[in-house]
């Protein structure tokens, strides 16, 4: 194992590491510029949406005739965007970077269990992710029947589909030596002292999310190879009897059941909304409570929600097909425990807000995103509960509602989740301030932008109007009454898309100023904070491994003399 | 730098990481299979007709084949056993001796296999779900034995130089390894009476 009192090259410091905090970091710029690029085929997709058939400017060219947007590619790039925003953004960002950085520093660990998995987990997300974009270079296009990919629309659809399911395999693969280094590292690598009532909550999220990804992603990837099996060597496990295409009954043998990928899907793709919340919750709390100079209310509730929420979020999938026929009694079931997995959310974001409460909140930067998430989780959450029950979703379904409800849990959500952690956490990564100004005018201006290209969406589904539709519902009469709000919502989006130039902004004139020398600026407890550097020692993390003696948020105890306590702090 | 707990166990969890590692690692496992065997089941229920298992497959070369996969465990045990009482050359016997038999495993497969692309007409996994699924699952079963050999194979040959600067790390891995053929053995004996006998 090599430390950083030796030469290293460039190649074997930044490249090839096996330091978690580089990894972090190499995870942190791949995510970015995936959400990056996610955002950009967003962005094309809502010109058409907003001006159907119309030519898009600048980049028409490179689309099709007449630089107006095909609907083949429409589709293409509605798939592309569902599955990079998911599986190479939000999740390598929240589980892949942020827990990598800083699970090992809050737990007082030199480093991850398995310092080379950790390193093959990023080649591998790295290579599947790029083995996904190399679909818009086959035959066909991208994958173009949505992030879902359900059969048999996918067995018999391009080219991209198969690269689809290579570059899902790889993914699952990274996310499998991602969880159980994360597993292992907090079970057995937390300094002395650090019980399990002593992790900082942002740990326990991440704890959890990797039990999440460890057990859900595993059916998908039986899934997966079989539908590589019917695409490849024709077997019907997804393609029922006599299915006719195009006016011809396809040759396979039938007898096999597209409702199976949805159960196999869905099995994995409910609790990866849970991944791509939990982390969330994990930063919220940790701003919060440094933000707000107080402990967190009912640390305790917040452990076991999570937890059940986890257990949970393993019996809830088939909310996700209510109008599939698979029968109301099994319908019955998931409504029942779909409302019950309520619960814990909502004692989640209870126990948050009660913490702002007779705080002297500081609003920085960190705690504008944090404060905002709240809100808009809010939003997402309470609209998922129609959602939840078949009577209103058999209105519901396939709307634009469902799509404003589950972006409002994770872009103001889980992005400005995430957002607040960048911000909070970029002084212990770099040594560096960023700019409160443009920061707060990112939040400003993100908070207005998110809201206006989400919240139209609910009534443009309560109306009735389809997703994945190519005109937007120009053609559709019960569409004509809300149209107009697509160009609305496409016009927020673009201004949010100019937004992050406050954040691109921000980032690069901090990492260009000097370092502030501060070690802990923000006066926080846990001892990423208090016993490392800013930014931390190399490959090794700490001077002398520290020992726990208090609990994540002693923060404003009575009588102490800051109004601060580290967890490694004795007195 | 050291990362702790890596040879040695950590008292309050009494495992070493790579253990633990591995007992998650097959919990992922259990999954990868358990989703593959719920879709059997899905797939099964969803048709009117279902063959036997006998109408295609060959019952006593599946049961030699268990016989093979047993044995396998029981020396792989015996490999580690060894290790664990300082005799570096029956471990080397028993390490070569699971080698042989999870060959023998695949022999016997390659033969399961050809006879059926031979069969006249040939049964394909493309034939009928029953034979998909089945080609399927001992297709994946049969790449984890693969992987399983390797890895074996590599302690049994260049790898095992590790004895001599660092027995007791050289006793875990081939204790994690063992953990694992023991899995893949284990999916075998659930294969077996669900292909073949149902
Ligand atoms: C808190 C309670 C929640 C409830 C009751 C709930 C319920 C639902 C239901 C029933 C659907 C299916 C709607 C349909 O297709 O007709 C749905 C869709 C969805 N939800 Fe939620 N949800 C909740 C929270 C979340 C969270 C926290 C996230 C993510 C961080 C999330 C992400 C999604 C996604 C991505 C979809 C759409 C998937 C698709 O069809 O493409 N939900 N939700
Ligand atoms: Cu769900």
């Amino acid at each position: 194992m090599s430390d950083n009192h030796h030469h290293q090259s460039f190649w074997t410091k930044y490249i090839w590491s096996t330091d978690h905090k580089v990894i972090g970091i190499q995870y942190a710029i791949t995510s970015l510029l995936w959400l990056l690029i996610g955002f950009g085929l967003m962005a094309i997709m809502r010109y058409q949406l907003a001006y159907p058939g119309t030519p898009v400017p600048f980049i028409g060219n490179f689309l099709g005739e007449g630089g107006i947007l095909p609907a083949e590619m429409y589709n293409s790039l509605g798939a592309m965007h569902g599955t990079i925003m998911i599986f190479l953004g939000v999740v390598p960002l929240a589980f892949g970077a942020f827990g990598n950085y800083f699970v090992p520093l809050q737990i007082g660990a030199v480093d991850m269990a398995f310092p080379k998995l950790n390193a093959a987990s990023y080649w591998t997300y790295f290579l599947g992710s790029v083995i996904m974009v190399t679909g818009f270079f086959v035959p066909g296009g991208a994958a173009n029947s949505g992030w879902t990919s359900y059969p048999p629309l996918a067995t018999t659809a391009t080219m991209g589909q198969t690269v689809w399911l290579w570059g899902m395999v790889m993914l699952i693969t990274s996310s499998l030596l991602g969880s159980v280094n994360i597993l292992v590292t907090v079970i057995q690598l937390r300094a002395e002292g650090m019980t399990w009532m002593k992790l900082p909550i942002f740990v326990w999220t991440q704890f959890i999310t990797a039990f999440l990804l460890l057990l859900a992603f595993p059916p998908l990837e039986a899934a997966a190879v079989l539908q590589l099996m019917d695409r490849i060597i024709d077997t019907s496990f997804f393609m029922p009897t006599g299915l006719v295409v195009s006016g011809e009954v396809l040759p396979n043998a039938g007898g096999g059941s597209p409702l199976l990928w949805q159960h196999l899907f869905w099995f994995l793709a409910h609790p990866e909304v849970y991944v791509l919340i939990l982390p969330a919750f994990g930063i919220v709390t940790e701003v919060i409570a440094n933000n707000t100079r107080k402990p967190i209310k009912g640390y305790k509730s917040l452990v076991y929600a999570m937890i059940f929420l986890g257990f949970m979020s393993f019996i809830v999938w088939a909310h996700h097909m209510y109008l599939t026929g698979m029968g109301t009694t099994i319908g019955a079931f998931f409504q029942t425990t779909t409302m019950i997995i309520s619960i814990p959310s909502v004692v989640i974001l209870t126990a948050l807000l009660l913490s702002l409460w007779g705080g002297s909140i500081r609003f920085n930067t960190p705690m504008l995103f944090a404060l905002g998430f709240l809100p808009m989780f809010g939003i997402g959450g309470l609209t998922g509960l129609p959602l939840g029950l078949a009577a209103a979703d058999i209105y519901l379904h396939d709307t634009y509602y469902v799509i404003g409800h589950f972006h409002y849990v994770v872009a103001p959500g889980t992005i400005f989740a995430l957002f607040a952690g960048i911000y909070y956490w970029f002084p212990k990564i770099t040594g560096k301030r960023t700019n409160e100004t443009l920061g707060k005018l990112h939040f400003f201006t993100s908070f207005v932008c998110m809201n206006g290209v989400f919240m139209p969406m609910f009534i443009t589904g309560l109306a009735g109007v389809s997703r994945r539709l190519w005109d937007g519902g120009e053609s559709y009469a019960h569409a004509a009454g809300v149209f107009q709000l697509n160009e609305f919502m496409s016009i927020f989006a673009w201004l949010l898309g100019v937004s992050q130039l406050f954040f691109i902004a921000n980032m690069i004139i901090s990492l260009r100023s000097k370092k502030t020398g501060e070690i802990n600026p923000w006066n926080a407890t846990t001892v990423d904070w208090t016993d490392t550097s800013s930014p931390p020692l190399g490959h090794g993390n700490f001077e002398t491994v520290p020992t726990i003696y208090r609990g994540p948020y002693e923060y404003s105890v009575p009588g102490a003399k800051s109004d601060y306590l580290p967890q490694s702090n004795k007195g | 730098m050291e990362i702790p707990f890596n040879v040695k166990e950590r008292p309050d969890t009494g495992l070493y990481n790579g253990k633990l590692g591995v007992w998650f690692f097959l919990a992922s496992e259990v999954m990868l299979f358990g989703g593959l065997f719920s879709a059997y089941i899905f797939l099964r229920n969803g048709v009117e007709y279902w063959p036997h298992g006998t109408d295609y497959l060959d019952v006593p070369l599946a049961t030699l084949n268990t016989l093979f996969l047993i044995s396998s465990s029981v020396t792989m045990v015996m490999s580690w056993a060894s290790l664990k009482l300082n005799d570096f050359k029956k471990f080397k016997l028993y390490c070569g001796v699971t080698l042989l038999f999870a060959l023998a495993f695949l022999v016997v497969k390659y033969f399961e296999y050809s006879a059926k692309f031979a069969h006249d007409p040939p049964y394909l996994p493309s034939t009928n779900n029953f034979l998909g699924i089945y080609f399927t699952m001992t297709g994946l079963h049969v790449l984890h034995i693969l992987g399983g050999m390797l890895v074996i194979g590599y302690y049994f040959g260049p790898g095992s130089k590790m004895w001599n600067t660092e027995p007791e790390r050289f006793t875990n891995r081939i204790e994690i390894v063992g953990l694992y053929w023991h899995f893949v053995d284990l999916v075998w004996i659930f294969l077996f009476p669900v292909l073949y006998l149902l």
